[in-house]
């Protein structure tokens, strides 16, 4: 029966009227996206002062020459980004542990944990990049490196250690106590419990705002020019402190733009994956 | 005069999966009409469908002399009129008992606050639930949290209600309170579309039984006769199986 089904003329005309919806929302939707960025673009480009701006922020012979110079700097910030981001993953999910451990003998080790969050989060972390930066090198320790490069990459991972453990342990508390109990009574430990039954879930539950904390970290790696690495940042002022003109720093913006958007689009992925496998269905 | 609901060669498919295939069923003013089938057999899906939660993929959906499966028909309006409950309460957990209750009657009905938390006290109190007006759904047992969804349904004086299996999630024992507040809704007159797996239940309240089997309602009839005399196979094993005896 089923397979001699063919669509009655009540449901043919019905697709008709669905597709000339959608059309419909297409039309709207492509009309308004376009009327609101030429409105966008006129209204910029007519304003009085957009002649000087372009000449100073969107000159096209300095974006040229100032281009390798600044890529240079912007390697140093995608290396900073990339060694740190794993680091502060790490070190993050550590602390956020630590203070959800319930074990007596790991008290200190919780309070620890609890003090550093509370320090590290509270101090900019420009300043924590300059005190490091230039505080550590001039205690002339010995075995310890005396690259500022070095110890501002730590200022960022410790900066962003607090920040990160924060988001893991508001995870680890959504998750609900139901789990935790049907855990224990298979008869996991609380450490097994943690590693195979609650960090699971609770990372899937805080990626969004974790890629948020990365994209924020992204972007800080330009405080390292606060210490004098020459950055991209670094190079773009050096470039227009020479030639009078802002455009550089447009440029290096450009550049910090095309960094992030693939990791947006990644965690865009992943959440859609895990929202089909796990909630298959549900409404 | 014609039904308030009619539902005509309704066909709904996911994928290659044919859940409704062909269903027809009239719904009087009145009637209380119990869908009844094993599980996997379209009773939730049809009332999804008549909620305007799924589209159909064939045939029409008349409420009331109106087309509501025509794809211009702004689904809200037709919600308005009907009250739906879900297998799981599906309560809001963020809010007490009573705001769940004047939720869409203050933001979608228009009424007052006073007039809302009024109309809703009294259905709560109505149905046993005067005590737990101020408290948050997750404090209750699953018996009363139904009764409260059953009560929110109501609170927009619906003129058709659909229950999907609303004793599926419940302890045998609190099966018990929540049909009895059905039972109090049928003797009113309430006009209801149920699916159920309360065989007794069904034969006591019902003035149709529809049996529906892989997508078809194979045989409707009153309940004594479905339930005593069932024409088709099917059904006959069907009853076997779920009856007690």
């Amino acid at each position: 029966m089923s397979s001699t089904w063919s669509p009655s003329e009540r449901e043919q005309e019905r697709r008709r009227i669905r597709r000339r919806q959608r059309a419909r929302s297409v039309l709207i939707a492509t009309v308004v996206t376009a009327g609101v960025f030429v409105g966008l673009g006129v209204g910029i480009t007519g304003s009085p002062g957009w002649p000087s701006v372009q000449e100073l922020f969107f000159n096209g012979f300095h974006a040229r020459e100032s281009f390798d110079a600044v890529l240079e700097g912007f390697w140093i910030n995608v290396k900073l980004f990339l060694i740190c981001q794993p680091v502060i993953l790490v070190l993050a999910l550590a602390v956020a542990l630590a203070r959800t451990a319930r074990s007596a003998w790991l008290v200190p080790v919780r309070l620890l944990a609890a003090l550093y969050t509370d320090v590290f989060r509270g101090i900019p972390t420009i300043l924590l990049v300059i005190l490091l930066a230039f505080g550590v090198p001039a205690l002339r320790l010995e075995g310890l490196p005396t690259d500022r490069l070095f110890w501002a990459g730590v200022a960022l991972v410790l900066s962003y250690g607090a920040y990160v453990a924060e988001v893991f342990r508001s995870g680890i508390d959504s998750i609900h106590p139901s789990q935790i109990a049907s855990a224990e009574a298979l008869a996991l430990s609380r450490a097994q419990t943690m590693r195979h039954v609650v960090v699971p879930q609770a990372v899937r539950r805080v990626v969004p705002p974790l890629l948020n904390d990365f994209v924020s970290l992204q972007k800080d790696t330009a405080l390292v020019a606060a210490a004098g690495v020459f950055d991209a940042v670094f190079a773009a002022r050096d470039y227009g402190n020479f030639n009078f003109n802002y455009t550089p720093l447009v440029v290096v913006a450009g550049f910090f733009v095309v960094m992030t958007v693939p990791l947006a689009r990644l965690t865009d992925w992943l959440q859609r994956r895990y929202a089909e496998r796990e909630r298959a269905g549900a409404r | 005069m014609s039904a308030l609901l009619e539902v005509q060669g309704v066909r709904k498919t996911y994928g290659d999966r044919v859940v409704l295939d062909d269903v027809s069923l009239d719904v009087d003013a009145h009637d209380v009409i119990c869908l009844i089938g094993s599980s996997g057999s379209g009773k939730s899906t049809l009332l999804r469908c008549i909620d305007l939660l799924e589209d159909i993929d064939d045939g029409v959906i008349r409420f009331d002399g109106r087309e509501i499966s025509d794809p211009r028909v702004d689904p809200r309006e037709v919600r308005r009129r009907i009250g739906m409950v879900f297998q799981a309460y599906n309560l809001f957990p963020h809010l007490s008992v009573l705001d769940n209750c004047t939720l869409s009657p203050r933001r979608v009905h228009g009424l007052s606050r006073r007039e809302a938390e009024d109309r809703a006290r009294d259905l709560l109190s109505t149905f046993g639930l005067a005590d737990h007006v101020d408290k948050h759904p997750d404090r209750l047992s699953g018996g009363q949290q139904q009764r409260v969804a059953l009560v929110r349904a109501l609170c927009t004086r619906p003129d058709l209600l659909l229950l999907d299996e609303i004793t599926a999630a419940l302890d045998p024992e609190l099966v018990g309170e929540v049909l009895t507040i059905v039972r109090q809704l049928a003797e009113r007159g309430t006009t209801m579309v149920l699916a159920t797996h309360e065989m007794s239940f069904a034969r006591e309240v019902a003035t149709s039984v529809c049996f529906l089997s892989e997508g078809r309602i194979l045989e409707q009839g009153p309940p004594a006769e479905i339930f005593s005399n069932p024409r088709e196979e099917r059904t006959r094993q069907f009853l076997r199986r779920v009856l007690p005896g």
